[in-house]
């Protein structure tokens, strides 16, 4: 009974691995590339022919004519390799510390673009590590605070740039499921693609 | 909290019913047909005369653990060696034998727990024919279970109650298989990659150099969900936005978290004629699941105290979601977060696409009794209706106590064999999870894991045997890996998985052999709402009894605290 009901097991496990472990991803990577290739790739960016970055993926930006991505806690930051969580409870010592010195810093960038700007008036995402430490998206509310800054730096009219935080807001699917955002590295790309026409 | 969350969660339980009730008449289908396939036949002839007949429960049990011993260890050597193996193209070496060890019972038992990263840890196969077979081939170990348990129920006067190679083979093969293709689908036109290349290499619009982990993501990220396997392609799993790039994405994959476990109820109450009895389950269980998503969708709409003490704007508005978004999703708030959370803790899933060391007291506890009912609000594929079974004979048992009758389940009489069963099935693991929380609290080996301090340590700790224990899987994920904590949860797993899957089929070969009695005037109702509030008084005073200590040491005392 043992010996038969592990060449069975043996027999199944090679079976499995077959159907499962090599027929079943590899006939789906091949459904892939050719029905959604640049899904399938990883929804690469590209600009002047080389590869920028991945619409799913935040990078790090910190010029003053640039939207800034929610903080990381990946090492380094951004680090679309190896996903993670900050992992502070919610009533850590160190979680404070760390989200008054982003609130200090982020009205320390905006103020002199945003006259009168308080801490209640930053929205929670953009002091807060996100779940992936690469979440492409920030809230609107975070594109608006710094949209000012961006037209001062880059002198463009407000409404221009407020236009392009709209066109690059992706919405809820279907209209319900999900949270609106706004996809940073394409909201910036799309306006270093103004200077160039 | 605004409607529009609501509304999302609303239209979640409504589309989640209607897609569970006709597959469940569909797996009921497939676990009684008399008739083999050409491949089922082809199996049997190969593995010689007699492999296709009934199996009597000790013979059933048996071939699950040796079926399971095997996998383990084929799984084992294929991390310990995946560095000198193909399919490598990030070089990986062969992973260290604590986190092999862990990671190997882990899979096997349909638990995922992660000890690792696993973009920066496995290689292409042994993702491929390593952890996504096991996702595959685990989740059907515990529906193969289940189907034999149910038929046992169903049966009367017989010795045997199915046989182990079909009810595996038709798990896989008619279940889990044709669903994986339906959810990958979707996720690779969603965004999820789906590739044999390695990392893409990114210039930045500010000159630095980013590396792009992806692979063959979407076939795996599908059945990780279905199969309430949950361990992720990522290490921040389907927070990742390679595995959970959308709002329909995020529904889809939190529906495959519920889709099978929530069938299987219907599939128990076609099986064993008594669709009416099957509602009133559906219906303790769906009570159980809305309390959870209320109380941490609430709570973490309101805030951390960190959070409320800082001044930020945590209001939802509508530029906003608000709320406690310390890792969280912008793309999924507060209201996706919080329903992912309370969902796969009530199935034995485990997937995250938040980060739960980060929620607040209220919303963390949720998942921490979500578990430590045995994941019996759904549960896992299989186990968990298996320990809804349990408790069900306890609610038969006080109600016949009750009236001074012997108690009947479905026309059996329940004697002190089945009720000594149902006790260990319903009682051994979580008096296991507080044992072991307690040495891994007590222990300087097991303190070295603990990430945050004070309270909140305990919680960690807490979360993580009560997770392996109930093979869920998810964490409170600062809770690190030490050579004491992975073995320390190897154990938590094994005898999690194993205690009660005996338990189960013990109980199914006993009452496989009894007679039936017709109802009479003295026999308690299963088909009505007494039973639905029973059947939650009996959850509620025998696992929220066991927690309710715990539970005062760490998410309690943190949220009076502050």
């Amino acid at each position: 009974m043992l010996t038969r009901t592990i060449v069975r097991s043996l027999l199944v496990i090679v079976a499995s691995t077959v159907v499962f472990g090599f027929a079943y991803p590899a006939v789906m990577v091949g459904f892939a590339q050719a029905a959604f290739p640049s899904q399938a790739n990883g929804s690469l960016l590209y600009h002047d022919g080389h590869v920028v970055g991945s619409a799913l993926a935040a990078q790090d930006f910190t010029g003053p004519q640039y939207f800034h991505e929610r903080p990381s806690a990946t090492t380094p930051a951004y680090n679309a390799a190896s996903t993670t969580f900050a992992n502070y409870g919610p009533t850590s010592p160190e979680l404070a510390q760390q989200i008054h010195q982003r609130a200090e810093a982020i009205l320390k960038l905006e103020g002199p673009y945003n006259p009168g700007l308080t801490i209640s008036d930053i929205p929670v995402d953009a002091v807060t590590t996100s779940g992936s430490g690469i979440d492409p998206d920030i809230s609107q509310a975070y594109a608006q605070l710094q949209s000012r800054r961006v037209a001062a730096v880059r002198h463009l009219p407000l409404a221009t740039v407020d236009k392009l935080i709209s066109e690059n807001t992706t919405g809820r699917s279907l209209g319900v499921l999900g949270e609106p955002g706004v996809n940073v590295l394409e909201l910036n790309l799309a306006l270093d693609n103004l200077g160039d026409k | 909290m605004e409607l529009q969350g609501i509304g999302q969660i609303i239209l979640f339980v409504v589309v989640l019913l209607v897609l569970a009730y006709p597959l469940g008449q569909y797996m009921a289908w497939v676990y009684t047909r008399e008739k083999d396939d050409v491949i089922e036949r082809g199996f049997f002839r190969v593995f010689g005369r007699g492999s296709g007949d009934e199996q009597n429960w000790k013979s059933y049990a048996i071939t699950v653990l040796i079926f399971s011993l095997v996998f383990f260890g084929l799984l084992y050597a294929l991390l310990r060696l995946q560095g000198h193996l193909f399919l490598n193209p990030d070089h990986m070496p062969g992973v260290t034998w604590p986190i092999a060890l862990n990671t190997a019972v882990s899979f096997v038992t349909n638990t995922n727990w992660q000890f690792y990263g696993g973009e920066s840890t496995m290689s292409y196969l042994s993702q491929m024919s390593g952890l996504a077979v096991q996702n595959f081939v685990s989740a059907a170990v515990g529906m193969a279970v289940l189907a034999a348990v149910v038929r046992g129920i169903s049966r009367r006067s017989s010795g045997t109650i199915g046989n182990f190679w079909r009810d595996l083979y038709r798990s896989l093969m008619y279940i889990m298989l044709p669903l994986s293709v339906i959810v990958a689908v979707i996720l690779i036109w969603q965004g999820v990659p789906e590739t044999f290349s390695g990392h893409a290499t990114a210039l930045t619009l500010q000159g630095a150099h980013q590396s792009i982990a992806r692979g063959p993501v979407a076939s795996q990220i599908s059945i990780k969900q279905l199969g309430t396997n949950g361990g992720g392609y990522y290490n921040s799993n389907s927070a990742v936005p390679f595995e959970n790039p959308t709002g329909l994405s995020n529904f889809v994959e939190d529906l495959a978290i519920l889709l099978i476990p929530a069938a299987q109820v219907f599939m128990f109450g076609r099986m064993v004629r008594a669709r009416r009895h099957a509602w009133m389950i559906y219906t303790a269980m769906f009570l159980m699941m809305a309390v959870g998503i209320g109380v941490t969708t609430v709570a973490e709409q309101g805030g951390s105290a960190v959070l409320r003490q800082s001044g930020v704007n945590i209001a939802a508005t509508s530029t906003q979601s608000g709320g406690n978004m310390s890792d969280k999703e912008v793309r999924f708030g507060i209201a996706d977060s919080s329903l992912w959370t309370a969902t796969t803790t009530d199935t034995s899933n485990g997937s995250v696409n938040s980060g739960l060391d980060a929620y607040t007291p209220a919303g963390g506890a949720v998942p921490i009794v979500n578990m430590f009912t045995g994941e019996a609000i759904f549960g896992g594929v299989g186990t968990g209706l298996i320990g809804m079974f349990f408790y069900i004979l306890i609610a038969v048992f006080v109600a016949g106590l009750m009236v001074g009758r012997t108690p009947e389940w479905l026309g059996k009489k329940i004697q002190a064999r089945e009720m000594k069963l149902a006790a260990v099935g319903a009682l051994f693991v979580p008096t296991m999870i507080l044992a072991l929380t307690a040495v891994a609290i007590a222990t300087k080996a097991g303190e070295a894991s603990i990430f945050n301090s004070g309270v909140h340590g305990f919680s960690e700790t807490l979360y993580a045997y009560d997770s392996q224990a109930n093979n869920n899987g998810s964490a409170f994920a600062g809770y690190g890996a030490t050579p004491f904590s992975s073995a320390l949860g190897t154990l938590d797993m094994l005898f999690g998985r194993f205690v009660p899957m005996m338990a189960g089929l013990a109980l199914a070969g006993s009452l496989a052999q009894k007679r039936t009695v017709p109802a009479s005037a003295g026999t308690f109702r299963t088909d009505g709402p007494t039973f639905v509030v029973l059947l939650i008084g009996v959850i509620v005073l025998t696992a929220g009894l066991m927690i309710l200590p715990a539970l005062t040491l760490g998410p309690i005392a943190e949220g009076l605290m502050h």
